[in-house]
C-alpha cells in the first residue's frame, strides 16, 4: 500500500537531489495540445506515456507541458518539440507507442523522428 | 469523448483558463438512486450571466483562434443524451461549477473511464495550482487533496517525478479499493 510515510521519504530522498536540478530556461520542451480536440483525440494517454518516459529515463533537461488548440484539430493529438537553438518539430496523430522512440531517438540522441512529423503525413 | 474522465480533463482545463488555483472534482455514485454526478468546482475568474446563459453553445467562445467551443456542448450533450443533465453556477469575480448529472445505468451513459490519468495529467501539468478530487461510490468514498499533500511536501513541488509516481500509485489503489478489487491492508 502506498502510505504518506513513503510520500516523507521520497521527499527527503528529492530534497537532496533538488540542488542540481538544471536551470529550466536552456531545456528543451514537449508542448502537448491539450484543448477539446487534443483530448478526444486522444492526447491524455500521449502526455502520460511522455512524462513517464522523461522520468524514467531521468532527463533533468526537458520539461514537458501543454497548450490549447492550435488550429489543426484534424491531426491531433499534436506535439511540439522545442529545443532551444533549433527549429521547432511538430509531431502529429500521436499515440503513446510513438513515445518511447520520439524520446530516444530525438529527445535523447537529437534525430527528430521525421516519418511521424506533420510534414511526412502531408506528403 | 469516449469517457467521463477526458470530459472531465477537458472541463478543468476551463478553469486552469480562467485563472483558478484551486479546482475541486467530485464523483459521486450513487446505484440505489441510479445516479451519476459530476461536478468541476473552480474559483476562477468566473462568468457573466450572459455568458452562463451561451456557453452550452458551440459556437460561442472566448477565444479568438477559432470560432467554436466545443467542451461544455459535448459534456452537457452526453448527460442530456442519458437521461441526465448539465448544470452551470458561476458568479463573476468569484468561479464557476459545472455539475453534470447521469442516470448511472442508462445504456448511453458513457463509462467513467481512467479517471486517475486524469487527475493525474492535471497535476503532473499544473504543479502550482491545487486539486481536490473525490470519489463517492453508494456511501464509501475516498479524497485526494493537493493541500493535503503539500503539507508533507513543503516545498518540493508535486510534480517531481518520483512524488508524481507516488501519486498515480495511491489513486490507482484508492480506485481498487472504491470498486472492491482491492482490500485494503489492516496494518497500514
Amino acid at each position: 500500500m502506498k502510505t504518506l510515510a513513503e510520500l516523507q521519504a521520497i521527499r527527503d530522498k528529492a530534497r537532496e537531489k533538488m540542488t542540481i536540478r538544471e536551470d529550466n530556461s536552456e531545456a528543451t520542451r514537449v508542448i502537448v495540445g491539450m484543448a477539446t480536440c487534443g483530448i478526444a483525440a486522444g492526447a491524455r494517454p500521449v502526455l502520460n506515456a511522455f512524462v513517464d518516459e522523461v522520468s524514467k529515463r531521468k532527463l533533468g533537461n526537458v520539461v514537458v507541458t501543454q497548450t490549447g488548440c492550435i488550429g489543426m484539430c484534424q491531426f491531433e493529438p499534436i506535439v511540439e518539440v522545442l529545443e532551444p537553438g533549433k527549429e521547432k518539430v511538430t509531431y502529429a496523430k500521436m499515440t503513446p507507442e510513438k513515445v518511447a522512440r520520439i524520446v530516444v531517438d530525438h529527445l535523447v540522441n537529437g534525430n527528430p523522428v521525421m516519418e511521424y512529423t506533420i510534414g511526412s503525413l502531408l506528403k | 469523448m469516449r469517457e467521463l474522465s477526458l470530459n472531465i480533463l477537458d472541463i478543468a482545463q476551463n478553469s486552469i483558463s480562467a485563472g483558478a488555483t484551486l479546482i475541486e472534482i467530485t464523483v459521486d455514485e450513487n446505484t440505489q438512486a441510479d445516479r451519476l454526478t459530476v461536478c468541476i468546482a473552480d474559483n476562477g475568474r468566473g462568468m457573466t450571466p450572459e455568458q452562463v446563459r451561451t456557453v452550452t453553445d458551440p459556437f460561442y467562445t472566448t477565444r479568438t483562434t477559432r470560432r467554436v467551443g466545443m467542451g461544455i456542448p459535448l459534456l452537457c450533450m452526453a448527460a442530456e443524451q442519458s437521461g441526465g443533465s448539465l448544470d452551470i453556477k458561476s458568479r463573476f469575480g468569484q468561479g464557476t461549477t459545472v455539475t453534470a448529472t447521469f442516470v448511472h445505468s442508462h445504456i448511453d451513459r458513457p463509462p467513467l473511464g481512467d479517471i486517475k490519468a486524469t487527475v493525474t495529467a492535471l497535476i503532473r501539468m499544473n504543479p502550482q495550482l491545487d486539486f481536490c478530487f473525490i470519489h463517492t461510490f453508494d456511501g464509501r468514498s475516498f479524497t485526494f487533496d493537493t493541500r493535503q499533500l503539500r503539507v508533507i511536501l513543503g516545498d518540493l513541488p508535486p510534480d517531481t517525478p518520483e512524488v508524481a509516481e507516488w501519486i498515480g500509485g495511491y489513486l490507482d489503489e484508492q480506485e481498487k479499493i472504491l470498486s472492491g478489487v482491492l482490500i485494503p491492508d489492516e496494518n497500514d
